[in-house]
């Protein structure tokens, strides 16, 4: 008894519909590991970057503390910090614009720490004390900690792009709804960390 | 497929090749590991010996690892990130846990300051908060090394973290660190179809036949078993292969976010 055409084609066409099944779910499942990379990644970027945030109603309270410290300075950190604090993005969509826009507000509180930090500079008296000292060392800290989370974010973001876009992934990743993410890019004054000069 | 295989090689050796331009720079892991490297010259055997006996029993308790590095350059790095590096590379602290701490040390020489710091893994960043490691930098190691007595200064700099750390993490690092697991579904599912597809044929052809016709298919399926696998692989695993009796046993694979401080003289 010879095979019959009928069962070859069934067989053929099955094998190919499980063998494209297979290939699309593995595709798909690493690009769900990858994203998933991304997205944990871009909440430890959030995570120091609110350690930032935490950090200043400290540091602001601990210079108020001075005489005749310049206010405007100060007034120009808080208002940088509830800007930031207003500035969330969902993971999900991690394009250019809206990383753009939380990386402006970031960098509205590098720069006027970095600003306070140069004032402070006028004030030999509060540098002297424990309580400000520490809180430089933390602010240092947090800024080291801030570059290599970004770092990570964009190593983690190259991952799954790179995957995403290489040929044949990104006939299916469009299918699926999946999209490129965003990097961090190093904009003018936000890698040079606010001139933390001790 | 095939493509896919060849690009995902190709960026595995580009980004391994990027990988050590940019390490170039930081020393390699030593081998056997040691916990206490002084790549300047600066401590007696003794000095070394007496410090690695501290930290590796304190390894040995805690789980806990504190490498103590000493270098004659930074290499242009910061002190910081450099210090970042070399615990991210050698895989300083317990996988996991991430609780290691590196503490770098570039003695003074008559063209540059002395530069130290100490940076803490992900998991020693509430035990040694950077306000402390700042203090342990100023208090005890800065104003011994400014009078040359770099072992007074790592010494007491060590003893006084590891009173920090203390307690916060036990010694059950001697698990069995798993390795690749699959699940035996990834296994099961191509050979039950196996299976099947196997018996149709048989039966429509009725009787044995050579095995040499059906071969498509097993490479049809070898195929699908190997897709469904994905990608398991892991870059990160640093665990070293044991050293000698006694000694210490091997970095864990610890991973840095740039916690810690440091200073200068």
């Amino acid at each position: 008894m010879k095979p019959s055409k009928g069962w070859i084609i069934l067989i053929v066409v099955v094998g190919v519909i499980i063998l494209l099944f297979a290939w699309a779910t593995g595709i798909n499942n690493s690009l769900v590991i990858k994203e998933e990379g991304v997205n944990t990644q871009w909440a430890n970027v959030e995570n120091v970057y609110q350690r930032r945030l935490d950090l200043i109603p400290n540091l602001v309270n601990t210079v108020k503390g001075v005489a005749d410290f310049e206010k405007q300075t100060l007034t120009a950190v808080i208002e940088a910090r509830a800007k930031a604090t207003s500035v969330q993005i969902n993971p999900k969509n991690l394009d250019e614009g809206s990383l753009q826009k939380f990386q402006e507000a970031q960098n509205g509180v590098s720069s006027a720490l970095g600003r306070l930090m140069v004032v402070v500079e006028k004030y030999p008296e509060l540098k002297a004390t424990q309580n400000f000292s520490e809180l430089q060392a933390q602010l240092e800290g947090t800024e080291n900690r801030i570059s290599v989370e970004r770092m990570k974010f964009n190593e983690a973001a190259q991952a799954y792009n790179t995957y995403l876009r290489s040929f044949p992934n990104n006939m299916f990743a469009g299918m699926f709804g999946f999209q490129q993410k965003a990097y961090f890019k190093a904009t003018e004054g936000a890698e040079k960390a606010p001139e933390v000069k001790f | 497929m095939f493509i896919n295989k060849r690009f995902s090689l190709f960026l595995i050796l580009l980004s391994t090749f990027s990988l050590t331009v940019i390490c170039q720079d930081i020393p390699v892991r030593p081998e056997p590991p040691r916990l206490v490297n002084d790549f300047a010259g600066i401590l007696s055997a003794d000095e070394i010996q007496n410090l690695e006996n501290k930290l590796v029993t304190f390894n040995d308790s805690s789980s806990t690892q504190i490498t103590v590095v000493i270098v004659k350059s930074l290499n242009g790095y910061d002190k910081n990130e450099f210090a970042r590096l070399i615990g991210e590379k050698w895989g300083v602290g317990q996988k996991g846990k991430n609780n290691g701490a590196v503490v770098l040390i570039k003695p003074k020489n008559p063209r540059e300051k002395g530069e130290v710091c100490i940076q803490t893994g992900y998991g020693l960043e509430g035990a040694i908060p950077d306000a402390l490691a700042k203090r342990i930098v100023e208090n005890e190691m800065i104003p011994n090394f400014s009078q040359g007595k770099y072992y007074a200064g790592i010494d007491q700099a060590t003893t006084a973290m590891i009173s920090l750390v203390r307690g916060e993490y036990t010694a059950d690092q001697y698990q069995k660190r798993k390795g690749k697991q699959s699940s035996p579904f990834g296994l099961l599912i191509p050979l039950i179809i196996l299976v099947v597809v196997f018996t149709m044929i048989r039966g429509s052809r009725g009787g044995g036949r050579s095995v040499g016709k059906s071969l498509p298919f097993w490479g049809g399926l070898w195929l699908l078993g190997s897709m469904g696998q994905g990608h398991s692989g892991s870059w990160n695993n640093f665990t070293s292969g044991g050293g000698g009796g006694g000694g210490f046993g091997g970095f864990g694979g610890g991973s840095f976010g740039g916690g810690g401080a440091g200073g200068s003289w």
